[in-house]
């Protein structure tokens, strides 16, 4: 099973701000191992985020996304203790959904 | 040997900087992508993953880490790598952090010690325990001050075995540690290379380890680090462990004693 | 996290990550988007990769930012953010002109998300970094190069 990501979620003045890091591969399809194979492409393809269920944020990645994927983003409302999911999924089915409170 | 090294270290010194101006602006730029990679460090991953694997009970004894000693009593961690290598009775060696590690997933876990260290450094898609654990641990020391006085006795004689190793020209080019650390406001293209001979050099360097780095995508334990200067130095690989890498720690890590550890960090 | 939720994110196999969480009770099923968007990710060319995100004739504007540093140290984390003062932006997307696929990343924001996001890229050499941002309906776009120095030394 992949392993947690790392959520931060902060609220401030009406807005939240969330910093999320996701441990993932994010192979391209195109580098080649050590016997000189290409290493199939390997990496997440969708993303969500809810705060207390209801969407805040949909995303798209392709292979240009770096490894270990990092994203950042805000949305009006939430309160501390709120709580806020982000979920993936990868190009072979692969998913995690991790939660934490608002702080 | 020592004049071509200047000389290459010269021109890529005089290719880079073109005006000085041209210079500054560049490093600004870098230092503000450095900034924009701090925040949201990917070895924050490998930080949760350690934590989970030292408390998690694993090996033939079935065994968490959590009893685990590195200095300042079992299961003790807080400020616990800001002073290391230090000498350790119950072995009478003196350890850096990760022969600590791998003696405790030996002795609490039970562990083969040739197991555990087979994946010592992390491959695409082969992650490291041992990288993760040590990033854990290290995160437990950020804020710290380094502190390896090197007072005991077999800790003194390891600082000086470093001090030896760091100076001494060996290898098929005559490299050594010095002719790329020891001076001030040297740089290899972009890379500043700090003098790891002064506190300020060695505090910079050593405060910031272990650290993600960019270009692999993995966190690199200064074991790791100083094995692969060197291979650049084209010196004899050491094994991993070996007691040579670790006279290089208590040497520098004494060299850099009283800066406060910024752990884990991020480097290209 | 609620083990009900986990078990049924496990279950769910097949239905898609926004099928997956409508199942899951974490979304409604009118917020489950589209799928993966193939033709835009596989697209080669920027004008190919506009016409498959439907913003073909995008306008530039000055209302988008891009925050990136001009110079990155290494192409493999290219750090860029994308922020818009424009209210009711629904979509940004980020697409990197030399790469062999362009498109990075979409972002679909519902309402009451900021027109700020920020992520990090693979840059293959220096390129510019297009933002293309749909806002009311309609999709406006703005670049920036960004200098890859490759690192070389040092391994
Ligand atoms: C051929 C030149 C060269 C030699 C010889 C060399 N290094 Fe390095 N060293 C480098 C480079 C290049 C870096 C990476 C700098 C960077 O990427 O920022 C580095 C990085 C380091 C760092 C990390 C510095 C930091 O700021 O994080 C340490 C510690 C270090 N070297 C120690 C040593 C030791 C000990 C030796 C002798 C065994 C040695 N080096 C030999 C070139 C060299």
């Amino acid at each position: 099973m992949a392993d947690p990501m790392k959520i931060r979620a902060s609220a401030k003045d009406g807005i939240t701000e969330v910093k999320v890091l996701m441990s993932h591969e994010m192979e391209t399809g195109q580098r080649k191992d050590s016997s000189g194979n290409l290493v199939p492409a390997h990496f997440i393809t969708e993303l969500s985020a809810e705060h207390n269920g209801k969407q805040v944020l949909a995303a798209q990645f392709g292979t240009a996304v770096s490894k270990n994927p990092y994203l950042a983003f805000k949305f009006k409302g939430g309160a501390k203790g709120d709580k806020l999911a982000v979920s993936w999924v990868d190009n072979k089915g692969d998913k995690r959904t991790d939660e934490v409170a608002i702080n | 040997m020592r004049a071509r090294l200047q000389a290459v270290l010269a021109t890529t010194a005089l290719v880079l900087a073109g005006s000085a101006l041209a210079q500054d602006s560049t490093m600004d730029e870098i230092a503000k992508y450095r900034e924009m990679l701090a925040d949201g460090n990917p070895a924050e991953l490998f930080e949760l993953k350690g934590e989970a694997l030292w408390k998690k009970a694993r090996g033939p004894k079935n065994a968490s880490l959590e009893q685990c000693d590195m200095g300042l009593g079992p299961g003790k961690l807080d400020g616990a790598y800001a002073q290391l290598p230090r000498y350790f009775p119950d072995t009478r060696k003196v350890m850096d952090v990760e022969s600590r590690l791998v003696h405790c997933m030996v002795s609490l876990q039970g562990f083969k010690e040739e197991d555990v260290t087979r994946q010592w450094f992390s491959r695409p898609g082969k992650e490291s325990d041992i990288e993760a654990l040590v990033t854990y641990i290290g995160a437990k020391s950020n804020g710290m001050k380094i502190d390896v006085p090197a007072r005991h006795p077999e800790e003194a004689r390891m600082a000086k075995v470093g001090e030896y190793i760091f100076y001494r020209r060996s290898g098929p080019q005559d490299f050594s540690c010095s002719i790329c650390h020891g001076q001030n406001d040297k740089r290899i293209r972009l890379q500043d290379l700090g003098n790891l001979t002064t506190q300020a050099g060695a505090g910079v360097a050593m405060s910031t380890w272990p650290s993600y780095r960019v270009s692999q995508g993995a966190v690199w334990t200064m074991q790791r680090r100083l094995i692969d200067c060197m291979r650049q130095a084209r010196w004899p690989e050491p094994k991993y462990l070996s007691d040579s890498v670790i006279a290089l720690q208590v040497y520098l890590q004494k060299t850099a004693s009283g800066t406060v550890m910024q752990t884990p960090g991020i480097k290209r | 996290m609620n083990m009900q939720r986990r078990e049924a994110l496990k279950a769910g196999g097949g239905l898609g990550l926004f099928g997956l969480l409508a199942a899951a009770g974490l979304i409604t099923p009118s917020q489950a988007r589209a799928e993966w968007n193939k033709s835009a990710f596989d697209a080669k060319t920027i004008e190919e990769t506009l016409k498959a995100l439907g913003a073909t004739g995008a306008q530039n504007s000055t209302d988008i930012q891009i925050t990136a540093p001009d110079i990155a140290e290494n192409g493999a984390v290219v750090p860029v953010g994308v922020v818009s003062a424009l209210a009711g932006v629904e979509a940004i997307a980020l697409l990197i002109e030399k790469n062999p696929n362009p498109l990075a990343a979409s972002f679909m924001l519902p309402a009451g998300t900021e027109a700020s996001v920020q992520t990090r890229v693979k840059m293959g050499q220096t390129s510019d970094v297009i933002a293309v941002v749909k806002v009311g309906g309609k999709f406006i776009m703005t670049k920036k190069e960004i200098k890859v120095t490759l690192g070389g030394c040092g391994g």
